[in-house]
């Protein structure tokens, strides 16, 4: 279905940049239409997935106690403006499900992830979905390209258990676009049998976190203002300009500046255990919990492969997602932060964890409040 | 009992304010509207961090009398009066957007800019302006001003309950800002005709961080330190800005709202001897000269 606005939208990319053009070559559905042997998952049973937004994840089992399903999972796309700092600097974000980043999806290794991916008639563009967890077609971004107005149904085997980037990839300089315009997110497919330790014995969370960091590129006027724009399209050309130069404006948490802080911030109590899936579909990240450690990371995300223990800071791939398992100790305010400084304070990738408890004088005391020590005390090789 | 750094900085800043006012008097730069702040007792909610017995403690409430009356500019000041300053270099341009209104409230402003206005005023008005201090702000803000104790009793045993109390204390004020400068007058006038005090603008005043320690009966110790690289900015809350920053915004470990825009207003200073004895104690405490 072709809108006016889609119209529209094409003629203001080609007279923007006619390099535009090639967006049909990467991903064409048609040519793509799979022609093996149906597989017979008739008896197979089936399950329906309400999907819940982030930082907060859907209910599910660890241990799994049913045999393998077709997990069935529905998810709109929607374009539309969001603000992306308290500033109140706008962006014409383009979403999974209404959320940046997208929803997380839970499922277990041998189960079939079934999607509905939907592209209302609102919308300008094409979209599709990659999951890194899925094999072949391009992650499925080769099957499920959806013009506004469409919808199609994608099923994968989830064959590997880790956490997993999907994004929209629907061809040429769109792919990076939309990706940067919060298009991503993540799925875990756990073990059957749940985590485990590097000892391969079971471990358990409380409550996941669901982590989505973003980087936003987005233009200034002459002024030195940020930009705001009537529609997507009419974003494009100065923002692929400043993607260009691959120094971004914004690198946030769940979609904002401050998301994840003051009203908005995450809350524990002292011996809950939480897992932090982070995931980043672009840019190379470091997740550092200031004031406390990763006890069981899988930096990759993979859960065949053993976690590192005691970690400081953790490596996140651009276009993966990672793990970690932490039991608060000691109460107070935790800030979740990317630990480039610049990243997390001045751009804005913090998360804070406010967590209530009983103060373990053990673990840490201020033996001496700050105090005046007197001139004397002032070292001689301080002086100028 | 104060570092080397902290007296170079205070030479360096005093020199703004005991420097002399030679320069003729300009008659393009017009005096700013005043409110007169009448003289009275003052319950004043000390500034500054407070430790009972080592433990973070609500500051106390002390009695203080304002002895004098005194000039305080009626509103914040504004764009167009700060880029005179500019233009003639007396004044680091401020760090907000060039798109500013020239009729609103400057911002992006640090302690630094705020006295090189002051300075640069007072040579042009032929009057002594300065910053106000911390007790001479909220004097004359009123009932504008924001109490900032928690309320809380200090518990030895568990020191994060103050310090989540003041994360909630804090994400409520934030959550309550509105963002755009506003123009003069939108936040209205208080009971002593002084506007847009405590909106969104947070003021710098003269007052350097204070720690001190209270007493089992609550009265201050007399062995505090001051820095006075950091200076605290009134407005929806008091905070404690280092003076050289012109946008307070920050995440990470720094925990709590920050002011949403720093700008100032000025008290005049020519009422004899008061303001510049104030300094001059000032200068003389810096120097350990009690």
């Amino acid at each position: 279905m072709i809108t006016r606005r889609t119209a529209l939208m094409g003629a203001a990319f080609v007279a923007a940049a006619p390099a535009i053009a090639v967006q049909k070559a990467s991903a064409d559905s048609e040519s793509m239409t799979p022609v093996g042997a149906k597989v017979d998952l008739a008896n197979m049973p089936r399950r329906k997935v309400e999907l819940v937004a982030p930082p907060f994840v859907h209910a599910h089992e660890q241990v799994s106690s049913q045999p393998p399903a077709i997990v069935e999972f529905e998810m709109t796309i929607i374009e539309k403006e969001v603000e992306v700092d308290d500033d109140g600097t706008m962006m014409q974000g383009m979403t999974f499900d209404g959320s940046i980043p997208g929803p997380l999806m839970v499922v277990h290794e041998g189960d079939y992830v079934e999607l509905t991916l939907i592209n209302p008639p609102e919308n300008l563009m094409q979209h599709n979905i990659d999951f890194h967890a899925a094999t072949g077609g391009l992650g499925g971004g080769a099957l499920t390209l959806v013009n506004p107005g469409e919808k199609t149904v994608l099923r994968f085997k989830a064959t590997r258990p880790g956490t997993f980037v999907y994004h929209c990839a629907p061809g040429g300089p769109m792919i990076p676009w939309h990706v940067v315009s919060g298009m991503s997110g993540a799925i875990m497919i756990l073990p059957r049998d749940g985590l485990k330790n590097e000892k391969n014995e079971p471990v358990s969370y409380d409550k996941v976190y669901y982590i989505g960091e973003n980087d936003f590129y987005i233009p200034k006027d002459e002024n030195g203002d940020y930009m705001r724009f009537e529609d997507a399209g009419s974003s494009y050309g100065d923002t692929v300009e400043v993607m260009n130069g691959l120094i971004p404006t914004h690198v946030v948490f769940n979609g904002k500046a401050g998301a994840l802080t003051g009203d908005n911030a995450l809350k524990s109590k002292v011996g809950e255990t939480v897992l932090i899936v982070h995931s980043q579909a672009n840019r190379d990240t470091r997740p550092h919990l200031i004031g406390g450690h990763g006890d069981l990371v899988w930096e990759t995300g993979k859960f065949n492969n053993p976690p590192e223990r005691d970690l400081e800071t953790w490596f996140i791939r651009g276009g993966s997602a990672g793990a970690a398992l932490y039991t608060f100790r000691q109460p107070g305010v935790y800030a979740y932060v990317n630990h480039n400084l610049i990243e997390a304070v001045n751009l804005g990738a913090t998360a804070h964890v406010v967590v209530e408890g009983e103060w373990d004088n053990d673990l840490m005391a201020q033996v001496v409040a700050p105090t005046a020590y007197g001139d004397m005390h002032i070292s001689k090789k301080a002086l100028p | 009992m104060y570092s080397i750094f902290k007296a170079k900085t205070a030479a360096v800043l005093s020199g703004l304010y005991l420097a002399t006012t030679a320069i003729v008097v300009s008659q393009e730069v017009p005096l700013p509207e005043l409110v007169t702040v009448s003289s009275g007792m003052h319950q004043y909610r000390a500034s500054g961090e407070f430790l009972r017995s080592g433990v973070p403690a609500d500051a106390p409430v002390l009695a203080i009398s304002m002895p004098r009356s005194f000039d305080i500019m009626k509103y914040q000041v504004s764009v167009d009066a700060y880029r005179r300053c500019v233009a003639e270099d007396a004044c680091g341009e401020a760090l907000a957007n060039r798109s500013q209104k020239p009729d609103h409230p400057v911002t992006g402003i640090s302690f630094t800019n705020a006295s090189e206005y002051a300075q640069w005023l007072s040579a042009k008005t032929n009057v002594k302006w300065r910053l106000p201090t911390d007790e001479e702000w909220s004097y004359a803000a009123g009932s504008r001003f924001v109490d900032d104790s928690l309320g809380a009793k200090e518990d030895p045993a568990n020191p994060s309950l103050r310090w989540l109390l003041k994360y909630q204390k804090y994400a409520d004020l934030e959550s309550e800002q509105t963002l755009p400068v506003k123009p003069h007058g939108d936040f209205g006038a208080n009971e002593n005709g002084i506007y847009d005090m405590s909106g969104n603008v947070w003021e710098w005043t003269a007052t350097c961080y204070q720690r001190s320690s209270i007493d089992a009966v609550g009265k201050v110790k007399a062995d505090g330190t001051a820095n006075c690289g950091v200076r605290i900015a009134e407005g929806q809350h008091r905070a404690y800005i280092t003076y050289f920053v012109q946008d307070a915004k920050g995440g990470g470990c720094s925990v709590g709202a920050p002011p949403t825009h720093l700008g100032f207003r000025l008290v005049r200073d020519d009422k004899t001897g008061y303001g510049l004895g104030l300094i001059n104690q000032w200068w003389d405490s810096m120097l350990g000269r009690d």
